[in-house]
């Protein structure tokens, strides 16, 4: 079931009503019952999936606590009787219980994701090997992937991990943790929330405030326009422009690029404005997970304003952890008295960045185009920090480099370099992505832009029309929005300015949004990950 | 100022010569340690001062200020 579907508004509309005439403390039993049906209908199997993950982590995580509880005790009691040494050993002796059931509940649980998702991969390539030598290989075994599961997977072990980390204790109540793990909002295609932010909102039950509910609706409306509108709308070119690459070459891969990019981003952006949306008008705050990432300098700054929370969580429970183990440590001073200190420190740095990449591409899916393109962003960012001290002269020595045109210049490069990333995603080959990325160097056909050869790409003029007025009004809303909450601004002007700000975004989504007689919404891009 | 204070300063400004860490806070919060400086520093720290920091202590407490630094520093050298 996508946010696009009138069955889903429908009962949306019908839960919020619910929700805020029911007596606060069962509000979270309905979310809870909403979010299960909700992923019910997706396939009532898909229930088996998601309960195991709760269920699993709810009993290690309450185990876990015990023996942190446990450990606590008997350190009180024994603290004057016992040696410094003696504590020390006990506290190893129960922290290594404690990480061990952790290890359970994370092998546990990424095993599943790895054979639902990653098994079908693992054996081809296998067989591939097997068929070098001359082997008949296994049979490829076909999964259905239950919706969302990267995300609520991801969510739940980062509070397995929190409640090992002691930050806060595990919830006892399984329901409660059940709802975590499944409010149906997120489950689409995020955010990857932490269990002490969205708990807070969660389990409150909050009352009716107008205000709240106002912004909310502007904020799914603001969401369903970018997705139905633009989006959607831009969705067919794009599939037209990668579906003949013999005939799509040159500047109709610089196109696509751009294409893409827009429907990427109100694509994804719409969908997590939907999300976060819902949980204003609920009262039930969710993490942003974008913050303008097209203003960014450079790719590492992008990567903290785009997918932030994908992208605290790894930098959390991977790229620190793996970046201060007692292996790379080692390695590191190793590689200190073999090559200079210099090199030594940057070791760490380096091996952790490349694992995490190859992680986040095998996050984005089962192929050898997403691991690519983790790797490639993974060199990018070490390029750039080894060349660190140069730009740094350089900004020194240039002052027109420290000027806002300069910093644009640098937003559009980092836009560009992202477009160009994408396509291995677009393109889902890697020999293929090379092969197109070279044409747009080595096929001049920039007579297309004025041929009328646009106009042959499933967009009419008044399509071109609607996208460059919509990219406008996003670019526009992006530099708002520096300022604080647009819808904030709008109220402030006048209240009767921000209800016609709500009317026209209905307005425009019944009148322009990409649909029609047969129309298919078309499935969230991140909801397949 | 006490002497580990002193030398995390000195290893912060070998990352940033440009920023004073005496006065500055919200390092972390503020981005001027990035998710690099916060790996490459923990190693430095280890090595400096003979300690372990697992991932667990890399947090904005830990890592806004050089003073909050200086007190895990001397946490660590406790345990």
């Amino acid at each position: 079931m996508l946010f696009t579907d009138s069955a889903f508004i429908i009962g949306l509309v019908l839960l919020c009503i619910v929700y805020f005439v029911i007596p606060k403390r069962f509000r979270w039993m309905l979310l809870l019952a909403a979010s299960l049906a909700f992923y019910a209908y997706t396939g009532i199997g898909n229930l088996l999936y998601i309960g195991t993950t709760a269920l699993s982590t709810y009993i290690i995580t309450l185990l876990s606590d015990g023996f942190a509880r446990e450990r606590t005790q008997v350190l009180s009691l024994h603290k004057k009787d016992w040696s410094r040494d003696e504590k020390k050993a006990y506290k190893a002796r129960m922290n290594k219980r404690r990480f061990r059931l952790l290890v359970l509940c994370l092998v546990l649980n990424f095993g599943i994701l790895a054979v639902i998702k990653y098994g079908a991969f693992t054996v081809r390539n296998v067989n591939s090997l097997i068929g070098l030598f001359g082997g008949s290989g296994m049979k490829v075994p076909e999964f259905l992937l239950p919706m969302g599961i990267s995300f609520y997977i991801f969510q739940t072990m980062g509070y397995a991990i929190d409640v090992y980390r002691e930050k806060y204790p595990a919830e006892k109540n399984f329901a409660r943790l059940l709802l975590f793990v499944s409010f149906f909002p997120q489950l689409v295609q995020g955010p990857i929330s932490r269990y002490d932010d969205l708990s807070k909102g969660l389990f409150a039950g909050n009352g009716f405030q107008p205000r709240r509910v106002l912004f909310g609706t502007q904020r799914i409306l603001w969401g369903y326009a970018k997705k139905m509108v633009l989006a959607d709308r831009i969705l067919p070119a794009v599939k037209l422009l990668i579906s003949d690459p013999e005939q799509y070459q040159g500047v109709f891969v610089f196109l696509g690029i751009l294409y893409y990019t827009l429907e990427l981003y109100a694509d994804f952006t719409g969908g997590i404005d939907i999300t976060i949306g819902i949980g204003q008008v609920l009262g039930i705050p969710i993490t942003e997970n974008f913050n303008r990432p097209f203003f960014s300098k450079n790719i590492s700054e992008y990567w903290r304003r785009w997918h932030i929370t994908l992208g605290t969580w790894f930098k959390e429970y991977l790229f620190y952890p793996v970046s201060v183990c007692k292996p790379l440590l080692d390695l590191s001073k190793w590689s200190r008295e073999k090559f200079g200190k210099n090199v030594g420190k940057y070791v760490p740095v380096f091996v952790s960045s490349i694992i995490v990449w190859f992680v986040t591409g095998l996050w984005h899916g089962a192929a050898w185009n997403f691991i690519v393109w983790g790797l490639m962003n993974a060199v990018i960012i070490l390029i750039s920090e080894i060349l660190a001290p140069q730009y740094a002269k350089f900004h020194k020595r240039f002052a027109w480099s420290n000027t806002h045109a300069y910093d644009g210049f640098q937003a559009l490069r980092t836009t560009l370099l992202m477009g160009f990333l994408r396509m291995f995603d677009c393109y889902r080959d890697v020999p293929l992505t090379f092969r197109m990325f070279g044409t747009m160097f080595t096929k001049w056909n920039l007579h297309v832009l004025w041929d009328g050869s646009l106009m042959q790409l499933s967009l009419s003029r008044a399509d071109y029309v609607i996208l460059i007025v919509g990219a406008l009004t996003l670019f526009y809303a992006s530099l708002r929005g520096r300022k604080g909450s647009v819808r904030k601004q709008v109220l402030e002007i006048s209240p009767v300015l921000s209800c016609a700000m709500t009317v026209a975004l209905l307005m425009i989504i019944v009148v322009f949004g990409a649909y029609g007689l047969g129309y298919d919404a078309s499935q969230f891009i991140y909801n397949q990950f | 100022m006490n002497e580990t204070l002193e030398k995390v300063i000195e290893i912060l400004t070998e990352l940033h010569e440009d920023v004073d860490f005496r006065t500055r806070e919200r390092l972390w919060d503020d981005h001027i340690l990035d998710s690099f400086d916060v790996v490459t520093l923990t190693s430095e720290l280890n090595n400096e001062f003979d300690i372990v920091i697992t991932a667990d202590r890399l947090t904005p407490e830990n890592f806004n200020s050089a003073q909050a630094l200086a007190a895990m520093v001397e946490e660590l050298e406790d345990i």
